[in-house]
C-alpha cells in the first residue's frame, strides 16, 4: 500500500515529538535531524524503529546513515511503501 | 583533633516514600507516618509479597516526559534529589574541575533491564531501546547527575548492596579530604520495586509478608517483625570543604566528621551474629572523626526489621559504644520509609543531619513489644528532643556481602 508524502511526514512528526520532545511546528522536510531538531544518534535509532513499525517498512542501517533530513526519511519511506 | 580538611553538609535533596522532597519527608518522618502501601500492579496477584514503599510523588509530576523516557527510574530519582540538593546549597559557582559526584545504587537499572528483556523476547532485538545500556548501568544515576552539573573532578559509584548510599557519602568526604574536589554531590538511590527483585528477596525469606497490614509490616525491634519492606527513592546531599563553604557564605547544616568501613568475611547474606565487623566499623568511625563518645546522642540504625539482622546489629552497637549507649537515642526510620537498599544510607544520613540541625530524633513506629534482646534506648512512638551544645549522630549501614559502613555527623555551631 503506497503512502503519500503528507501521510508519512505527519507520522514522522508524531514520532519525533514522542521520542525527542521537539516542537511539532519545527519539523519540516528540509530540517536536519541532528543539527536542527537535536535528535541524537541514540534517538535516531528510536525514530527508525518506530517508523518501521508505524509504516510497515524495513529501513536498512545503511539507509539510516544517509537520512540527514526529515525529507530524506519521508522520501525513503514513501518509496519503500510502494 | 588535627589539621585535616573538615567537610560540611550544605545542601539536601530527596524523593522518598514519605515525600517528594526533604521538607515533606522530614515532616512525615517526625509525625511517624508510614510510606508503605499495598501495590495495585497486576503481578502482585501471584506474588508472595503484595506491598512496598513506593515514592510519594511520581517522577512524572516533576519531570518532563521526554527526559524521563531516557532515564531509568533510579536515574530519575537521582536527578530529582540532586536538583533539590543543588538548589538548596545555593547552586555553588564552583570550578567544574573541582566538582565531583558520587551517587550509588544497590542494583542499578534493574527495571529497565527486565522491561527491555520483555521487549527482546516479544518483539525481537531491533526493538530494544538504544537507551538500554545507559539506563541499566549502576553508575547511570551518578553519570546523569554529573552530566547535568558538568562535574569534572570525578564521577563515582561504589556498589555494596544496602550499604551503597553510605559508602558513596564516605567516598565523597574522602574526595574532599584528599584535595581532589571542593564540592561533591553525593548520595544513593534505588528503584527496584518489580516482581523479580521482590521474588528474589522473598525467596530468601528476607521480606515481610504481612499483606493484611502493610503499614505495620516494617517493625524494627518489635518481637513480631518478619522481614524488611522494599522501598524506593533516594537522597542526595552536597558536601564541601568547610573552607570553601565559609568562603562562599554557604548555609551549613552539619559536619560529616568521619567514617568507618569493614567487611565481615562471614556469609554472603547473613549478618555475623557477633557483629564484630560492625563493632570495628563504629570504633574506626569514632577514631576517624575525632568525635568524643560523649558527644554521640543519636543513632540512626540500619534496623531493617529482619528477625536476625536487628539483633545482630543491636549487639554490635552495644559492644562498640559500651555503657554510653544508654545515652544514645536510637531511631529506626525504616519503620516508616521501608528499606531503600542503595538509597537507605543516603536518606538516613539526611535524617541524621536534620536531627542534629533541628535537635530532634525521629520516632520508630510499629514497636508493640520491644524485643528484649534490644537493650538500648529506642525512640518509640514520638519524636524526641536532642540536647543543646555540640552533639554527634551515627548512621550505620550494612549490605549483602558483609559490607559495613558507619558515618558520623556532628552539629556545626559556626
Amino acid at each position: 500500500m503506497a503512502l503519500t508524502q503528507d501521510e508519512v511526514l505527519a507520522g514522522i512528526k508524531e514520532i519525533v515529538v514522542e521520542v525527542a520532545g521537539v516542537d511539532a511546528g519545527k519539523i519540516e522536510m528540509s530540517k536536519s535531524f541532528s543539527d536542527d531538531l537535536e535528535v541524537d544518534s541514540l534517538s535516531m535509532v528510536e525514530v527508525v524503529v518506530a517508523a518501521e513499525e508505524k509504516f510497515g517498512v524495513k529501513i536498512p542501517d545503511e539507509e539510516v546513515t544517509k537520512m540527514g533530513t526529515v525529507g530524506d526519511a519521508v522520501n525513503f519511506i514513501v518509496g519503500a511503501s510502494k | 583533633m588535627n589539621n585535616r580538611t573538615r567537610v560540611v553538609v550544605t545542601g539536601l535533596g530527596a524523593t522518598t516514600p514519605l515525600g517528594g522532597d526533604v521538607p515533606s519527608t522530614w515532616a512525615a518522618l517526625l509525625a511517624g507516618k508510614s510510606g508503605v502501601r499495598l501495590l495495585d500492579e497486576p503481578w502482585t496477584e501471584a506474588s508472595t509479597v503484595k506491598f512496598a514503599a513506593r515514592v510519594a510523588v511520581e517522577p512524572s509530576e516533576v519531570m518532563e516526559r521526554v527526559e524521563m523516557r531516557r532515564l531509568d527510574r533510579s536515574e530519575q530519582f537521582a536527578l530529582i534529589a540532586a536538583r533539590e540538593a543543588w538548589t538548596d546549597a545555593g547552586s555553588p559557582d564552583v570550578d567544574k574541575e573541582r566538582l565531583g559526584v558520587v551517587i550509588a545504587s544497590g542494583i542499578g537499572g534493574v527495571t529497565t533491564m527486565l522491561d527491555q528483556y520483555d521487549i527482546l523476547r516479544d518483539k525481537g532485538p531491533r526493538s530494544v531501546s538504544p537507551h538500554t545500556v545507559p539506563m541499566l548501568m549502576p553508575n547511570g544515576p551518578a553519570a546523569n547527575v554529573g552530566l547535568e552539573l558538568q562535574a569534572k573532578a570525578g564521577v563515582h559509584t561504589p556498589v555494596s548492596a544496602c550499604a551503597s548510599g553510605a559508602e558513596a557519602i564516605g567516598y565523597a568526604m574522602e574526595m574532599i579530604r584528599s584535595g581532589r574536589a571542593d564540592v561533591v554531590v553525593t548520595g544513593g538511590v534505588e528503584a527496584a520495586v518489580h516482581p523479580l527483585p521482590i521474588a528474589g528477596f522473598a525467596s530468601m525469606k528476607a521480606l515481610s509478608t504481612r499483606n493484611d497490614a502493610p503499614e505495620k509490616a516494617s517493625r524494627p525491634y518489635d518481637m513480631d517483625r518478619d522481614g524488611f519492606v522494599l522501598g524506593e527513592g533516594g537522597g542526595v546531599i552536597v558536601l564541601e570543604s568547610l573552607e570553601y563553604a565559609l568562603a562562599r557564605g554557604a548555609k551549613i547544616y552539619a559536619e560529616i566528621a568521619g567514617q568507618g568501613l569493614t567487611s565481615d568475611g562471614y556469609h554472603i547474606a547473613a549478618p555475623d551474629p557477633e557483629g564484630a565487623g560492625v563493632t570495628r566499623a563504629v570504633k574506626f568511625a569514632l577514631r576517624d572523626s575525632g568525635v568524643d563518645l560523649a558527644e554521640v546522642v543519636h543513632l540512626n540504625a540500619h534496623a531493617t526489621s529482619t528477625p536476625v539482622g536487628d539483633v545482630a546489629e543491636a549487639n554490635a552497637l552495644a559492644a562498640a559504644l559500651g555503657e554510653h549507649i544508654s545515652h544514645v537515642a536510637v531511631s529506626a526510620t525504616k519503620s516508616m520509609t521501608g528499606h531503600l537498599l542503595g538509597g537507605a544510607g543516603a536518606i538516613e544520613s539526611i535524617f541524621c543531619v536534620l536531627a542534629l540541625r533541628n535537635r530532634i530524633a525521629p520516632p520508630t513506629i510499629n514497636i508493640d513489644n520491644l524485643d528484649p534482646a534490644v537493650k538500648f534506648d529506642v525512640v518509640r512512638d514520638a519524636a524526641r528532643p536532642l540536647p543543646a551544645g555540640q552533639i554527634a549522630a551515627i548512621n550505620d549501614s550494612f549490605g549483602f556481602g558483609g559490607h559495613n559502613v558507619v558515618l558520623i555527623f556532628r552539629s556545626y555551631e559556626g
